[in-house]
């Protein structure tokens, strides 16, 4: 097969953005230049950006705000844009900073406004946060255990084909590794919004791995979002999946997909990867084989998060890590990749019949 | 900015205190066995003056909302501004016997959470001058009159981040911000200008949005007040950045203006010729 036929076989990516006219009726359109004599595919960063529903953390903060938390200043690198939280910027300017592209400054500032007793929320792209930023992040804020809050948005392959040096694997083993540092991950904007109303006065410093807000929806209603909680959202008596971020979704997929196989799937959103919530391991672990899926390097990830508890506590339990390899992603449209990397339903449900199998008695 | 008033002491004072940090230093780094001793003499007079004079601190209130903050990207010359916060009566002076012993407060770096009167803890290089531009900002968004400081090295300059903070802070206004390059010429391989050189100062600064003062002889009492004053009380919407010219070692002898004594250990002997020279000395 030649190259161009090979790439042509993939079907364009769906939920890329078409400026249809339905999409249109869904976005503020104000700063687009799109206009009605553009092509209908044509797009601009508004429209894109429109589409990052997910990004919930401006409108959150906005929220919080105008219930009298005036001690929140937002800190952003470039990025308050596609983090959405130039819309926090645009209601309370006097305490939106937007640094430029200069993030371990950010970070220091953002530790020096919290001395100031403000509170600080900085969100910007999670690779240049949580790994450019990350010796910031662990001098700065959390040897010195300052309550700044940070969003880490386009966690994962999200940055898709802007190239494997966008993508952030490796923050969960980077991150997991810093004492003081709480490390959350909420799945969709509804749980973005319930991390940041529940913990916005935690003392502590708490990063907040998010994706890139284009996330499947899975929560219809907001939750006490609770360090070191997790949710329990489906029950099946054969196997656990422990997921967090996208890959809640997906194996919420997994569980429709293996019912009607008769496999019985146990789905827990283990948003709180440090502290980890114990018991569902446990109990995961008093059920059959436990899968822990994630959109990170299994290598120091969450996974590997799941695999200390099963040692530490002597669960006797076989784990199988579902997340990117110990490699470097390879570039491409973020939903293709999914696919590539087996982070979607399908990929979670192939992962649960394989650890079934390898449990099943060998007669 | 609303100018803060200054404490009129006599220049004796002054200069005791600049002995105090250096004989300090020698006392400390003995109980340890190595330590800065380039950097904590030649920021002796600077810290002398910001703490004698200039700052508005309150020993019996560390945490005083509107104290000024004054953080340090040279933070690895703690051990110079330990005897002062000691002496000021921000802890104990017993404290500074236990100078780098098991689970002492006091170590080479210094730390917020261990120290009463350390406004930020610090240990990486460039790193201060970011915090500084937060406190900045977040006096103004308070409303305090609380001015941020931040004492940093020549070699210190090298670092990316600094020139990030640089233009924060003026992009941000921020004229209650005041930066100290301590130029003291010496890193640990040497001279800092041949390691990576960082001249011309005043015109980075400067091309930065900053008021630059330059202070010529930060060894000299009345120039290092002077200057200091000078950038704590320039409300022109800018910040401003004291290039203060010292002498690594300055005031014993055999350590002026050596890079090899940036960090070292004197056996018994020198540390009594050290001693007296300090003592006889009459810097300022």
């Amino acid at each position: 097969m030649s190259q161009t036929n090979k790439y042509r076989a993939h079907p364009p990516a769906p939920g890329m953005a078409y400026m249809s006219a339905e999409l249109k009726q869904t976005i503020d359109l104000t700063e687009s230049t799109v206009t009605d004599d553009f092509d209908e595919r044509s797009w601009d960063m508004v429209v894109s950006l429109g589409l990052s529903r997910q990004l919930t953390t401006g409108k959150t903060l906005i929220e919080l705000a105008g219930e009298g938390h005036d001690d929140i200043v937002v800190c952003t690198a470039d990025l308050g844009r596609p983090t959405q939280v130039i819309d926090f910027g645009k209601a309370y300017p006097e305490r939106y900073f937007n640094f430029g592209i200069a993030e371990r400054n950010m970070i220091g500032a953002a530790a020096g406004l919290a001395t100031m007793g403000l509170t600080p929320v900085i969100s910007n792209y999670s690779f240049f946060l949580a790994l450019m930023g990350v010796e910031n992040i662990r001098n700065d804020i959390c040897y010195t255990h300052l309550p700044v809050k940070m969003v880490g948005t386009h966690s994962g392959i999200a940055m898709g084909f802007y190239g494997t040096s966008h993508h952030c694997c490796e923050d969960i083993g980077a991150l997991r590794a810093i004492p003081n540092l709480i490390l959350m991950a909420p799945c969709d904007g509804t749980a973005l919004t319930s991390a940041l109303r529940s913990q916005i006065k935690h003392p502590a410093p708490i990063y907040f791995r998010a994706g890139r807000g284009r996330e499947a929806v899975v929560y219809d209603s907001p939750f006490d979002f609770r360090i070191g909680g997790s949710n329990t959202l489906r029950e099946g008596r054969h196997a656990t999946v422990l997921a967090i971020g996208n890959l809640v979704k997906a194996s919420l997929d997994a569980h429709d997909i293996l019912a009607r196989e008769g496999i019985g799937l146990t789905v827990v959103d283990m948003y709180s990867i440090r502290p980890i919530d114990r018991e569902p391991i446990r109990a995961a672990a008093r059920r059959g084989p436990i899968i822990s899926a994630e959109e990170a390097n299994v290598t120091g990830g969450f996974g590997a998060a799941v695999a200390e508890v099963i040692v530490d506590e002597g669960l006797g339990v076989r784990l199988t890590k579902v997340g990117m390899p110990d490699a470097y992603s390879v570039l491409g449209p973020p939903t293709h990749l999914y696919r590539h990397y087996g982070l979607d339903g399908e990929g979670v449900a192939a992962a649960v019949r394989k650890a079934l199998d390898a449990a099943r008695p060998t007669a | 900015m609303p100018s803060r008033a200054v404490k009129n002491v006599p220049k004796e004072l002054v200069k005791d205190k600049a002995r105090l940090i250096r004989r300090e230093t020698v006392r400390l780094t003995d109980i340890c066995g190595s330590g800065h001793y380039g950097s904590a003499f030649s920021m002796a007079e600077i810290v002398a003056v910001l703490y004698y004079q200039l700052l508005h601190v309150d020993p019996g209130r560390p945490k005083w909302a509107d104290r000024d903050r004054f953080t340090m990207g040279k933070g690895h010359a703690a051990i110079g501004l330990f005897p002062v916060l000691a002496d000021q009566g921000f802890f104990p002076e017993a404290w500074l016997d236990s100078y780098s012993r098991m689970g002492s407060p006091l170590g080479d770096h210094p730390e917020m959470k261990k120290t009463p009167g350390i406004d930020f803890s610090s240990g990486s290089i460039g790193h201060n001058l970011s915090v500084s531009v937060g406190m900045a900002l977040g006096a103004r968004l308070n409303k305090s009159p609380a001015r941020a400081v931040c004492l940093m090295g020549d070699g210190e300059q090298n670092e990316g981040q600094i020139w990030e903070a640089a233009m924060a802070a003026s992009h941000y206004r921020l004229d209650n911000l005041v930066g100290i390059v301590d130029i003291n010429g010496a890193g640990s391989d040497g001279v800092a200008q041949e390691t990576l050189r960082s001249e011309p100062l005043k015109d980075k600064w400067q091309a930065f949005g900053w008021n630059v003062v330059v202070l010529e002889d930060g060894h000299d009492i009345d120039q290092t007040f002077d200057a200091l004053n000078r950038a704590l009380n320039a409300p022109n919407g800018k910040p401003t950045c004291v290039l203060a010219y010292t002498v690594a070692g300055k005031g014993v002898s055999f350590m002026e203006g050596t890079w090899q004594w940036h960090l070292g250990f004197l056996g018994p002997k020198d540390i009594a010729r050290a001693y007296a020279e300090i003592d006889a000395g009459d810097i300022g």
